[in-house]
């Protein structure tokens, strides 16, 4: 006995509609995020994750009445982020009906902000988004949606981030993202096994074997996906039977 | 049967209620002395930090009405910091005095797994739960938290109904009368969580 691998499908959402890019530009309609949550709720989703990716770019106030929508279709926890910047953006998603929230260029802009959730929330509602991308042997943290580069390096600023209050990190290789080509196992190996709260990989995801590979190599306590499960290449039931063959922990819907 | 949901700012209230509403129950939010000892049914929900959870319920003079109705036999369930209030103390405020409804202290867990312990694990069933009833003992339920009750054999002997094991033995399900306690978020558990808050109806009724 012991925790179950978490499978997280991502809506990233721009107004109304859940959107997805390649390597975060080229972004595409992907469906309405009522309708997927309740999808997804039912074939075993283990939690949902809601961005607004427009948020950083277009300074738009977080999207709460989508927030609001989807929580009222779960009963698994709901994360949400995307332009989180203050503790009050922070306290109207929580409001909205999300239980956890994710930070990323606001806390790299201004780390205190980790803990001043930390504090309000508890740290198991303090998500620390790290996007990250190889530059020579270590792996760059990158802001404002994975296009601007900072003077941190990944590993580190997990460290920090978790010594601040982040109760897990939500990392995501901007290399990979979108491009199906499998998760980035050395990047998320490097951050599971130095920080001690959870990591949930991102980016990359295509095949079954991708998630086994990210939690036997990758040392991820959880993976997340979008377009795989919103184009229904990849039924997150038959992905949980997969790993269960294999011998990986998760939990299996009834 | 209407159940009050003891509303003194907890992170997970809403979803409480919308997973009672889900079961078709009606409820309400309570937050004076006075709505307590109205109540037929208690929820205490909780997440995040102990110390905010007690020192609301002291602020707001609920600590007297809340012992009250649990020793008067008014059927109540709390969740997570909900479960831990009933306790003695907790190391995560040891500057606070919990309800001491229940022997034991709620101790920050082992340093050798990550926390928090943050995802769906399963439970060990003890002795008969009612909570756990005509649930699937290798079922899942989600916990997010850093602190919990070890576990300590037959000590306490008769509340704990089952045990998780992270980092150590602890409580997961106490019971005892009329208390019924999670340190899992049954509201966010899927449908086996959706059992225990039925289980809970059950025995409120």
């Amino acid at each position: 006995m012991s925790l179950a691998h978490r499978i997280i499908p991502c809506l990233d959402t721009d107004g109304e509609r859940v959107v997805k890019g390649v390597n975060f530009v080229a972004l595409r309609d992907a469906g309405d995020p009522v309708a997927l949550a309740r999808r997804y709720n039912a074939e075993g989703a283990d939690e949902l994750v809601v961005l607004d990716i427009a948020a950083s770019r277009d300074r738009r106030p977080t999207f709460l009445e989508t927030i609001r929508k989807v929580a009222a279709e779960l009963a698994i926890p709901l994360t949400a982020g995307g332009g989180i910047r203050a503790l009050d953006d922070a306290r109207a998603v929580v409001r909205a009906g999300a239980d956890k929230v994710t930070v990323n260029t606001a806390a790299v802009l201004r780390p205190g902000l980790i803990s001043e959730l930390s504090e309000e929330f508890g740290s198991q509602a303090v998500v620390l988004a790290i996007d990250a991308k190889q530059d020579g042997d270590c792996w760059r943290v990158m802001t404002t949606g994975g296009r601007v580069s900072t003077d941190l390096e990944a590993v580190s600023w997990a460290t920090r981030g978790a010594e601040l209050g982040a109760g897990e990190i939500l990392l995501t290789s901007v290399d990979r993202d979108g491009t199906q080509s499998g998760f980035d196992v050395a990047l998320t190996a490097a951050i599971s096994k130095q920080v001690m709260v959870p990591v949930i990989a991102s980016g990359g995801a295509r095949w079954p074997q991708h998630f086994a590979e990210i939690f036997r190599e990758g040392a991820a306590d959880a993976a997340l996906a979008a377009s795989i499960f919103h184009d229904g290449i990849q039924s997150i039931r038959s992905l949980k039977e997969f790993l269960a063959s294999q011998k990986i922990q998760v939990r299996l819907p009834c | 049967m209407k159940i009050s949901l003891l509303d003194y700012g907890a992170g997970n209230l809403p979803s409480v209620e919308r997973a009672f509403q889900r079961l078709g129950v009606e409820s309400e939010r309570i937050s004076t002395s006075d709505g307590v000892a109205k109540a037929s049914a208690l929820v205490l929900p909780g997440v995040g930090h102990y110390g905010a959870l007690i020192r609301a319920l002291d602020r707001d003079g609920l600590r007297e009405s809340l012992t009250g109705a649990i020793e008067r036999g008014v059927p109540f369930l709390g969740i997570c910091l909900g479960l831990q209030a009933l306790f003695q103390k907790s190391d995560e405020a040891t500057d606070l005095k919990g309800l001491e409804i229940l022997p034991g202290s709620v101790r920050v867990m082992s340093g050798a797994v990550k926390l928090p312990h943050m995802g769906w694990d399963q439970v060990q069933s003890k002795v008969g739960s009612r909570l756990l009833e005509g649930i699937d003992t290798a079922a899942y339920f989600y916990f997010a938290h850093s602190f919990a009750v070890p576990y300590r054999g037959d000590d306490p002997p008769l509340e704990t109904r089952a045990t998780c094991s992270y980092g150590g033995e602890f409580v997961a399900v106490a019971e005892k009368e009329n208390i019924s306690a999670v340190q899992f978020h049954p509201e966010k558990s899927g449908d086996a969580g959706q059992r225990v808050l039925e289980n809970f109806l059950r025995i409120a009724a």
